[in-house]
């Protein structure tokens, strides 16, 4: 058996003359939840796009194991539609409409939505608006979610408990996840790896691993001393030579 | 939109109405202008109930709103697939937009010489005029909706596989309705003003005919009761085509 379900190799991409993804090569396994981190502008969105197919690459081969689908960075759910219709349309495939609609009540309890059904994403917050966005990419047995920047859009609060959220759908329904993020907290929060990318052209800086059950807490140690390490590579890390007194920063009354 | 005629947001309105007929009631009995130039509400009202008596006004009614329908709807017709086609298509937009805004510019009334010229006297030329008034500030209205649709759309609508006439149907068409609906608002009421002048100068029935003749004939109880059914009908087809705006499936164009 294989358990590669998406295979890079050597892909690169320029737009016109200018070079956006370099020489890239990856491996991801079934059921890996890998984040793509960088500088803005560096290319990591073409990159998603070339793995949902939107795009061809330059040069360099991309290989998918299965149906993968794009959760996007603003909002996508049509505003024309109810919750019920546009989950609906990630069922479109499936042939009897008994199946579809048992499907679909059960992404509605996946998400805990079974009131909204019939309500239109205008008439949600921002956080049941992505969860919807979820379930319409997950309907119908996707294997491959792509996200691109998917909290980027709602309150800190909100995407703290959407990364939550997320991880405990992935333990119901395990899925293998590419996440494109700008945010290092949300990628070591949630990912099994981590790629750093380079400035345009992207390439792979480094990588990390964080073998941690997810949820996982911010204030874990590991996922304090992952978010060290990626703004390291990344130069945002001031470095201080003795560790600074960390006395109590508050004050309990 | 919900119906609550409760007292209190009926009777504002109401009172409105009843002080400015009492102010101008005072003011006609007091003989301030001449009684030929400025009509009693009394007047007004025997005027009126003798139009309805001989069916007039009902004729006129439906001469007015028969024209409006038929110019409207044939401007809505082709001027929403015009848009959408312009709105797709960037080079034939290039070189027609600055024609349909010409046009859209241009006051339709501009276009009376020709259109009795062309149409005569009757129903065609003011159904031609308020094809005139209509048509290009709809398919301006289509274009931009078309144009500002949001590009995350239609790649949604690919990565689910639709495509095709199904794209047509269940994105483009359900993105731009709410625009859509508000220029055929604004249009329909441009309609309406501009079968009155059209039935003015080249009518021989109608409402707009019916208050030039009531001048010619210096009835002007009938030319006041003549303008208030036009003004009641202007909001009542407006009033109508809201209640578009609140089909669930276009709210959203309002509500952000």
């Amino acid at each position: 058996m294989n358990d590669k379900q998406l295979r890079l190799q050597g892909v690169s991409h320029a737009f016109g003359g200018i070079e956006v993804v370099r020489d890239i090569s990856l491996d991801i396994r079934r059921g890996e939840f890998l984040a793509l981190v960088g500088p803005s502008g560096c290319g990591k969105t073409t990159l998603l796009n070339m793995l949902s197919g939107f795009i061809a690459p330059s040069a360099g081969s991309i290989a998918i194991d299965g149906r993968a689908r794009m959760v996007y960075q603003h909002d996508g759910l049509f505003p024309w539609m109810t919750v019920a219709e546009n989950i609906a349309l990630g069922l479109r495939h499936i042939a009897d409409a008994a199946g579809r609609e048992a499907e679909l009540r059960e992404m509605l309890g996946f998400i805990r939505l079974e009131g909204f059904r019939d309500h239109y994403p205008h008439q949600l917050s921002g956080g049941m608006r992505q969860r919807v966005e979820l379930a319409r990419a997950l309907a119908g047995d996707t294997d491959i979610l792509l996200m691109d920047e998917p909290f980027s859009a709602l309150d800190y609060l909100t995407r703290l408990r959407m990364r939550r959220e997320l991880a405990l759908m992935l333990r119901q329904q395990p899925r293998t996840v590419i996440l494109v993020t700008h945010d290092i907290e949300e990628a070591v929060q949630l990912a099994d790896r981590v790629i750093v990318l380079s400035e345009r052209p992207a390439r792979v800086q480094c990588e990390l691993r964080i073998r941690l059950e997810r949820p996982r807490d911010l204030t874990h140690p590991e996922v304090v001393e992952g978010m060290r390490q990626i703004l390291a590579e990344l130069g945002l890390e001031t470095t201080t030579e003795t560790e600074p007194d960390l006395a109590p920063l508050f004050t309990s009354l | 939109m919900s119906k609550k005629f409760s007292l209190r947001t009926i009777l504002p309105p109401v009172a409105m109405v009843v002080t400015a007929i009492g102010i101008w009631w005072a003011l006609a009995a007091l003989h301030i202008f001449p009684e030929s130039l400025f009509p009693s509400p009394v007047q007004v009202a025997v005027g009126f109930t003798e139009e309805v008596a001989t069916g007039r006004l009902f004729s006129d009614m439906v001469a007015s709103l028969w024209r409006v329908s038929t110019g409207f709807i044939l401007a809505a017709a082709l001027g929403i697939p015009t848009g959408l086609l312009l709105g797709q298509n960037a080079r034939s937009r290039s070189a027609l937009l600055p024609a349909v805004n010409f046009f859209r510019s241009l006051s339709p009334l501009a276009w009376i010489p020709f259109a009795i010229l062309w149409f005569g006297i009757g129903d065609p030329p003011a159904i031609f005029l308020i094809f005139m008034a209509a048509f290009f500030p709809i398919v301006l209205a289509t274009v931009a909706a078309v144009a500002s649709i949001p590009a995350v759309y239609f790649r949604v609508a690919r990565d689910y596989g639709i495509s095709g006439g199904a794209m047509l149907r269940q994105v483009t068409l359900p993105a731009i309705a709410p625009q859509v609906i508000t220029s055929l608002r604004v249009t329909a009421g441009l309609s309406w003003l501009v079968v009155v002048a059209a039935e003015m100068i080249a009518g021989r029935d109608g409402l707009g005919f019916a208050i030039w003749d009531a001048r010619n004939g210096l009835r002007i109880d009938l030319l006041v009761s003549g303008m208030i059914v036009i003004g009641v009908i202007g909001v009542v087809i407006d009033r109508f085509l809201v209640r578009l705006t609140t089909i669930p499936s276009v709210r959203w164009g309002y509500e952000r």
